[in-house]
């Protein structure tokens, strides 16, 4: 391809995605430069708290979250002891648990009519339930559940690629078990530390579900910018959504820099150190234990969910465990229409907007890592920018820019259409896939097309026989993570559907409302275990 | 002789009924020990007994009298340098290097002075700030060597030294190695798979074949005197010779005959056969020899002593004998 043909496609891939990623965003701002929704921001203490609450749930979640992902990944990746492979995949189960699925699951289980509830209740011969999942502490108990996944994932993949010989290089020094896990350990996982850190921080702070359901009249940024939105206080939304922004931009801002940028890789080319396996009974029954309670906790939302679904409508009352079971929930969901379209609105969704975001980061690879073009960075900063934001902000940003029918600003009334929340959607599977297919541009070998091109095959050939097959597994992993992400979608989906496009969250909210509780967790089933699917497909080598 | 370091068969069995030893070995103050042998003969795992990575299944391992076998690694005081030298990515240079002294109550200066004292020791004298990873392999090496003396330890030990360096580097960091062990005059043992290696860095080797130790000498000791056939072969180059050529060179039935390529020379009479190749190494020339029979030897001589196609004799100057069974 010639030169300027490469220079016109990526000019217009610049100019596409500035128009959906940063033209609504730049809308915003300039529509939170309004006075009286300024002035009602800073004086009102329900904003200011709602503010703080953002703040420090975010940072409480990421201690918790530590607090059992870390511990949880030596225990899995340094002792060896029966039943560790398994229930060291399970344990990363709640990644493919969507937000809005987990907090209903969790509802079943921990809630005031849940299964604990109950239990406790029936125990004591209680009048009522013993408590309600409400406010602050449900909200981390919830981040904490579902957030501990990226420490754990990240400290194991940290403790793999540690070189064993530097542990053994430290004893041999002196230094005992606790001063090299002070001295070599700790400053050698710094930067996945540091990025699971981030990661846990950017999903609190954009967090939607749990406030949703169990905040109750306590308010973080993401719920009130919804409520004000749903109150009709557009330019207070604005200010709050651009407060938001600014919040995930210091954070981000912040925790990159304690990444750090020394590359820690050893430079050897030394092996993991063994996992240890406990020679005492004593240990190894408590190491075996440690790990199948920790694991049976963590997945017992999973099972409840399961187990909810199963129960039939009206059947299950005030016993202590469901009298009825069978699947008449999920004979309901597929056989009557009106549950059925929400189901498939999802998947066509998911399915439609992973593909065009597939497109969309393919086209930013090839012209920023393939072709080098000069506006590399621009394209690469447009893929990441709604990684960044919260999913609120796009939500509220797309529904301002597409709100009002102005051809020349290139504004159209696109809310209230069924494109609108297709549009939200690949914005927010856009830099999942990004990130993964420019890593895998980044791997290709340039001579391997040259060698293509030396054997006679032209550019089209060459793509589809050389590029593509060698791009695959970036492929599918991105493509798999922006589809459970749009399948299990609810931030974005409940400022922007519409009757015609209603998803799968937003019916499980509504089966909720009318009490059908066994519906909307056979919902949640069914997301579970499509993304389950979509997962073991995306991370296929 | 009671050594200063003593291992008393130490025995290590793994799951597959592979086992290495029993090893005893008696290694005086200040000789510098070679583990020689192929791979997968168990050296590295003498070594890692030795360190207290493994834990031995039976045997002890003792430095100056006291009884090391239980012993952590962190208790032991041997200093190790790594096959790829383990240095720690998030410390520089002078921190790597002082990592072991830390932990014994020293004040900052002390430390300060140690390492810069034992980086000097290996010619890196102001090396403190640098990254790791800014140095070439050469100097990585050197900075594993004084971060493993800085403590100042019992014994040092060395797992393939110098495998990580690229060949035209081997030998003036052998030379360089040689030195900084003389001038601490540390007791040494160190594992190689390479015999000039060994020939060239040790006072005596240890060779082991399959986990049990088959001859411990001088390099002279090996090569001229090598206990079973094994040693013969692996350690320099051999003309493994059977049946009637082996009787004709003096073996008995049953027995092979092992010829050493210098030992071979063209005269009148002797094993008779046709030189093949002639390789020319600078002082003398290297020939095969293609015998009467089949079998081919391989003769080190003046380069000027025979041309390839040539019908010659080869006598032979010393002839070693081995029952054929190893």
């Amino acid at each position: 391809m010639t030169r300027r043909r490469v220079q016109l496609v990526s000019l217009a891939l610049v100019a596409l995605l500035g128009w959906l990623v940063v033209y609504p965003i730049l809308l915003v701002v300039g529509a939170a430069a309004d006075g009286p929704a300024l002035y009602t921001f800073i004086t009102q203490p329900g904003e200011r708290a709602a503010l703080w609450a953002s703040v420090w749930i975010s940072l409480a979640s990421v201690a918790l979250a530590a607090a059992i992902g870390v511990p949880l990944a030596f225990l899995f990746e340094w002792l060896e002891f029966p039943g560790r492979k398994t229930l060291g995949a399970l344990v990363a189960l709640p990644v493919v648990l969507p937000p809005l699925v987990g907090v209903i699951a969790f509802l079943f289980l921990y809630g005031e009519a849940g299964f604990l509830a109950r239990a406790v209740q029936g125990v004591l011969g209680l009048e009522r339930a013993p408590w309600r999942l409400q406010g602050a502490g449900a909200i981390l108990l919830v981040h904490a559940y579902s957030l501990y996944v990226y420490f754990y994932l990240f400290t194991r993949a940290g403790l793999a690629r540690l070189d064993g010989s530097m542990l053994e290089a430290a004893h041999a020094l002196g230094a005992g078990r606790w001063a090299t896990l002070r001295r070599v350990i700790v400053p050698l996982l710094r930067p996945a530390l540091a990025g699971a850190a981030l990661l846990t921080f950017m999903t609190a702070l954009g967090s939607f579900s749990a406030p949703y359901v169990f905040g109750g009249g306590f308010r973080m940024m993401p719920t009130q910018i919804v409520a004000s939105k749903l109150n009709g206080n557009d330019a207070l939304a604005m200010v709050e959504t651009v407060a938001l922004a600014s919040l995930a931009l210091i954070g981000l801002a912040v925790l990159r820099r304690a990444e750090g940028d020394l590359p820690l890789a050893a430079l050897g080319k030394g092996a993991a150190p063994r996992r240890r396996p406990l020679r005492s009974t004593a240990t190894r029954a408590l190491a075996t234990t440690a790990g199948w309670v920790l694991a049976v906790v963590l997945l017992l939302p999973h099972l409840t969910l399961v187990l909810v679904s199963l129960v039939p409508f009206g059947t299950w009352t005030t016993e202590p465990w469901p009298p009825v079971l069978n699947a008449d929930n999920y004979r309901r969901v597929f056989s009557e229409l009106e549950r059925l379209r929400p189901l498939v609105n999802s998947l066509w969704m998911a399915a439609a907007t992973t593909i065009v975001a597939v497109g969309l980061a393919l086209a930013a690879g090839w012209a920023a890592v393939r072709h080098r073009v000069a506006w590399r960075r621009v394209i690469e900063a447009l893929v990441a920018l709604p990684w960044a934001l919260p999913g609120t902000v796009f939500a509220i940003a797309l529904a301002t820019a597409f709100g009002v029918h102005r051809p020349l600003a290139l504004r159209w009334v696109l809310v209230g259409t069924a494109v609108i929340l297709p549009l939200g959607l690949l914005v927010r599977g856009l830099p999942l896939t990004g990130r993964a297919l420019l890593a895998g541009f980044r791997q290709l070998d340039p001579a391997l097309e040259e060698a293509a091109a030396s054997l006679g095959a032209g550019g089209w050939r060459t793509l589809w026989r050389v590029v593509l097959p060698q791009l695959r597994p970036a492929l599918m992993a991105g493509a798999s993570l922006a589809f459970i992400a749009a399948l299990g979608d609810f931030v974005t989906s409940i400022v922007l559907y519409t009757y015609e496009t209603r998803p799968i969250s937003i019916e499980i909210l509504s089966s909720l409302r009318l009490n059908e509780t066994g519906v909307a967790a056979a919902f949640g089933v069914v997301v579970m275990g499509v993304s389950a699917v979509a997962l073991g497909v995306g991370a296929r080598r | 002789m009671t050594g200063y370091l003593r291992l008393e068969g130490l025995t290590k069995r793994w799951a597959h009924t592979t086992t290495v030893g029993p090893v005893t070995l008696d290694i005086a103050r200040g000789e510098i020990l070679g583990l020689l042998g192929p791979s997968g003969s168990g050296k590295t795992t003498v070594l890692r007994l030795l360190a207290g990575f493994e834990s031995p299944d039976a045997g002890r391992a003792v430095v100056d009298g006291e009884d090391v076998t239980g012993l952590s690694p962190a208790r032991r005081r041997f200093g190790m340098v790594f096959q790829h030298y383990a240095l720690f990515p998030h410390l520089d240079v002078g921190e790597n290097v002082a990592f072991g002294l830390r932990t014994d109550g020293r004040t900052r200066a002390e430390v300060d002075g140690k390492v810069a004292e034992v980086l000097a020791l290996v010619d890196l004298a102001g090396f403190e700030r640098r990254r790791v990873q800014d140095l070439s392999g050469g100097q990585q090496q050197r900075v594993a060597l004084a971060r493993a003396l800085a403590p100042e330890p019992r014994v040092l030990l060395l797992d393939e030294p110098l495998s990580n360096l690229d060949p035209t580097l081997r030998e003036r960091t052998r030379r360089e190695l040689r030195a900084v062990i003389a001038r601490v005059g540390i007791t040494t043992v160190f594992v190689t798979h390479e015999q000039e290696e060994a020939f060239d860095l040790a006072d005596r080797i240890a060779l082991l074949e399959a986990g049990r130790l088959a001859q411990v000498g001088t390099a002279d000791e090996l090569y001229e005197r090598p206990a079973d056939l094994f040693a013969a072969t692996f350690v320099g180059r051999a003309n493994v010779l059977r049946g009637a050529t082996a009787r004709a060179l003096g073996a008995r039935d049953g027995q092979v005959a092992i010829v050493r390529p210098e030992a071979f020379r063209f005269g009148d009479d002797g094993l008779a056969g046709i030189v093949r190749t002639r390789r020319y190494t600078g002082p003398a020339a290297s020939y095969v020899v293609e015998l009467d029979g089949g079998t081919a030897a391989e003769v080190l001589a003046a380069p000027d002593a025979a041309r390839p196609g040539d019908r010659v004799h080869l006598a032979a100057a010393r002839v070693l004998t081995f029952p054929e069974d190893g």
